[in-house]
């Protein structure tokens, strides 16, 4: 490719292409640190928590993937999660399949539907608010799917016998959902992390940048918006099993609501949308939050979600781009040079 | 076999009708802010409870209550927006959209906290019986919500197209810059706006309320319908709103009868798929861009 | 009647204008001329209080109208025909005209100001109902003019009137600006025009990189041999 792509994709990632800071690497391992040792030292009580952390930051930075980098904002991936769910769970109670294959058979079920809505999307080119609403009218088409197929277990879902096998991906005790909740968290942003220094995630970041741009300079943008989408759509139907072997009972009223697909925005926007460990420090801040108003309010049912709702509202409004835009923002205050015309195009 | 297909027709004109309203008020909003509210559901529930509230402790009927429930719904929907939703007018719609669904939690939660989950209703003396018209029985309120809403739409016609206020924001969603320079103050209009499509929502909440239960979550039920209805119609169209919450409104009933109530959404998911795919501009919607 | 005070303009990180100070009398027509991207739209956006400034003043009438919303400048009576029209297009001629009489005074003298906006631009009453974005460019610009005539404006500032018009519209349009003069209204003509717009003005500006270069009574910047030949290619 020529100069002047180089120069643009440079220009459009700007200041997401760092390599870590030294305080963050330190963070980075403590939690990591902590979190292995937290079956010693926590109640069950607490691992919950840590499992839901982990379990939401996963499926935060599945959307982050597709619609943080790429710029294609969705908000129906409940699709996929309950896609994932569902696969892997009826493969089990119905075939006694393992749901470690069920987990694969999920990804390639939701890699398939994902191609399906990207196609149709993209094809008609579909932006903005208008892709969000076509991927939320998705997920309802599969909640009435579910909620009405016999096949499916209908309204009543589907629930998994407990027993202690981990070839069936059921643990003893909360340890092993931490370990697998950590791990799947580990890949994925792994993966992000080098995604972003790759030539692909680059240009999905043009794309989202802007699209006409990108593809005035050559670059195929339906195949990245395609990439982005199936690749998010197979690793949030993981999401799905996990929330299924974990707690043994899904239903369409679980699984395909827009509950589902906020759980995954919700992280992304709080710690900042298409960075890699935004969505890990939004789960960080939301979840014992939300943990937290549920015990404090217990006693007057749903003023635990108006706290919830208000928290979000003010976020939302006073940091625009997350914790980690919020970070930045002091950093660059900090490191304030004078007033030069060439001072934004330095590196 | 003719009487109850001619049955859904009537109920679904009938029940389109208040859609259509509901939808008129999302149209609005998008067409001047380009935001999505997915606050309005629950800002139709908010209309229900306005309305119960002053049936159930003053007795006011709730057709007479419209007045009322109008004056609240654009108060509650001003303020709305000049404190949440003009910080951040400008910014990405993921933000916006999680913020109205924020919102949308606050006020559903705040009626659970305020009211429980246990139904409400609202019965009216002479209302209960069914209008019998050569086999075919027209519920009364039903037959007058589709009178106030043919009302309510010609009132909203009329603001947007005869008044100053109304050109303003017309104005103000198509040429910001041009509009200010008038010494039109965009946010104020912007409020005003979103004040008048939440009144519509609230409106039709009030006759929603002595069709069915009422309960905080109610209105969620209605939240895609009028996503589907506004784009159908042309996003920022009235009559197109108007015409396309006939349509679903008709098809809806029609499908139900065909198919049974619960897979009668699903053809109405598909309508919107189709919709946004083949023609994102809507019923009467003319190529733009 | 305005004066602008050493102003500076920012625009994210950089320094648009850096020190402009003009003066407008009552009644006055003044231009203002200069290259693309000289600062002259940052300039009038910030008069119009579009923009913040950095520093400076910028006075109407004595009085401060810096930190002012563009609502209440137009109130004072200083209203601004931005360049590209900024029309309402699928709104008719008519009810683009009663726009720019949004404001409470100005709507009261709604009639009559309609009247004499007709009177001046005849074109534009046979196109009263039709939508402004069917109209020709030239004819767009009158309806701008039209608009702006209709906030009863004290000082009428005019950012690139001519741009994108015939040689011959072109004179026809600054034949009305003169007539808006004559009529007793303040006039800031803003153009990329420099020949036209100097010879219809009483004094001039010349604006370059952020700063004014060059100032006087037009018909000696006319004369001026340095801007004859960076503008008039003399």
């Amino acid at each position: 490719m020529s100069n002047i792509t180089g120069d643009f994709l440079k220009r459009a990632v700007g200041r997401k292409n760092k390599g870590m800071s030294v305080p963050g690497i330190l963070l980075l391992t403590a939690a990591t640190v902590f979190v292995i040792i937290s079956p010693q030292i926590l109640s069950n009580y607490r691992l919950n928590l840590i499992i839901t952390i982990l379990r939401i930051a996963y499926l935060a930075q599945c959307w982050n993937l597709m619609s943080g980098y790429c710029g294609q904002f969705s908000f129906g991936h409940a699709a996929f999660f309950g896609i994932g769910a569902y696969t892997s769970s009826l493969l089990y109670t119905e075939l006694g399949v393992t749901p470690w294959i069920g987990m694969l058979a999920g990804m390639a079920a939701a890699g398939v539907i994902g191609s399906i809505i990207g196609v149709l999307s993209f094809v008609y080119n579909l932006k903005g608010d208008y892709f969000a609403l076509v991927t939320l009218a998705f997920a309802e088409i599969f909640r009435v799917i579910a909620r009405n197929t016999p096949f499916l277990k209908a309204a009543q879902g589907v629930s998994i016998t407990y027993k202690k096998d981990w070839t069936q991906m059921q643990f003893s005790g909360k340890a092993g959902f931490v370990y697998f909740g950590l791990i799947l968290l580990a890949l994925i942003t792994l993966f992000l992390y080098i995604l972003q220094r790759t030539r692909t995630g680059q240009y999905f970041i043009a794309i989202r940048e802007n699209e006409d741009a990108a593809r005035a300079l050559g670059i195929n943008t339906f195949r990245y918006k395609m990439t982005a989408l199936v690749l998010s759509a197979m690793f949030t139907a993981v999401a799905g099993t996990f929330y299924a072997q974990y707690y043994l009972h899904i239903d369409p009223e679980i699984v395909f609501i827009s509950e589902v697909s906020v759980d995954a925005i919700i992280p992304c926007i709080l710690g900042g949308v298409g960075t890699v460990f935004g969505p890990i420090i939004g789960a960080c801040i939301i979840e014992p939050v939300s943990e937290f108003t549920n015990v404090h309010f217990a006693s007057l049912p749903g003023m635990n979600m108006v706290t919830y709702g208000l928290i979000l509202v003010i976020v939302i409004i006073a940091l625009p781009n997350g914790v980690v835009g919020l970070a930045d923002r002091i950093r660059e205050k900090r490191a304030r040079r004078p007033l030069s015309p060439n001072a934004t195009e330095g590196v | 076999m003719a009487i109850p297909i001619l049955q859904s027709l009537f109920d679904g004109i009938l029940m389109g009708g208040v859609y259509a309203l509901a939808a008129l008020g999302v149209s609005l909003i998008f067409g001047v802010m380009k935001i999505t509210n997915f606050a309005h559901g629950a800002l139709i529930t908010v209309g229900m409870f306005v309305t119960y509230e002053l049936y159930a402790a003053l007795h006011v009927n709730p057709y007479v209550s419209l007045p009322i429930v109008i004056a609240f719904m654009f108060a509650l929907g001003f303020v709305i927006q000049r404190v949440t939703i003009n910080p951040i007018i400008n910014a990405p719609s993921h933000n916006q959209l999680l913020l109205t669904q924020g919102l949308s939690i606050v006020l559903e939660n705040l009626l659970l906290v305020m009211f429980t989950a246990n139904y409400k209703s609202i019965t009216l003396k002479g209302f209960d019986q069914a209008i019998n018209i050569g086999g075919i029985a027209i519920n009364k309120p039903k037959l007058i919500a589709f009178g106030i809403v043919v009302a309510a739409s010609f009132f909203v016609y009329i603001l947007l197209n005869r008044t100053d206020t109304g050109h303003a924001i017309s104005a103000t969603s198509v040429q910001r810059e041009g509009a200010t320079l008038m010494g039109i103050r965009v946010e104020r209009i912007n409020a005003i706006a979103f004040g008048i499509g939440v009144a519509c929502a609230g409106v039709a909440g009030t006759l929603l309320a002595p069709m069915q239960y009422i309960s905080p979550t109610v209105g969620e039920g209605f939240q895609l319908k009028c996503f589907i209805i506004a784009v159908f119609g042309g996003l920022g169209n009235i009559w197109g709103a108007v015409a396309a919450g006939l349509i679903i409104g008709v098809v809806e009933s029609m499908a139900s009868l065909a198919l049974g109530g619960s897979w009668s959404e699903m053809v109405i998911y598909l309508i919107f798929i189709l919709v946004l795919l083949f023609k994102p501009t809507g019923l009467f919607g003319r190529k733009t861009r | 009647m305005l004066s602008v005070e050493d102003l500076y303009v920012n625009y994210g990180t950089l320094r648009i204008i850096q020190g402009v100070s003009m003066k407008i009398e009552d009644g006055e027509m003044i231009s203002l001329v200069g290259s693309n991207g000289a600062g002259k739209t940052t300039l009038l956006k910030t008069i119009s209080g579009l923009k913040k400034p950095e520093s400076g003043k910028i006075l109407l009438d004595g009085e401060d109208i810096s930190a002012l919303s563009p609502d209440r400048i137009v109130a004072r009576g200083l209203v601004q025909i931005p360049e590209g029209r900024k029309l309402f297009p699928q709104m008719t001629v008519q009810e683009n005209l009663e726009l720019g009489s949004y404001l409470k005074e100005a709507k009261k003298k709604r009639k009559e100001t309609l009247a004499y906006v007709y009177e001046m631009l005849p074109d534009l009453k046979k196109k009263a109902a039709m939508p402004a974005g069917s109209l020709s460019g030239g004819q767009q610009q009158m309806v701008a003019i039209g608009r702006g005539l209709m906030a009863c404006p004290k000082i009428l500032i005019f950012d690139e009137p001519s741009i994108g018009l015939s040689p011959l519209l072109t004179d026809i349009m600054f034949e009305i600006i003169r007539k808006i003069k004559d009529s007793g209204t303040t006039v800031m003509l803003v153009e990329q025009n420099v020949q036209n717009a100097l010879k219809m003005a009483d004094r001039g500006y010349v604006l370059e990189q952020g700063r004014i270069a060059m100032e006087g009574r037009a018909a000696d910047l006319l004369e001026n041999e340095e801007l004859k030949k960076s503008y008039l290619g003399i």
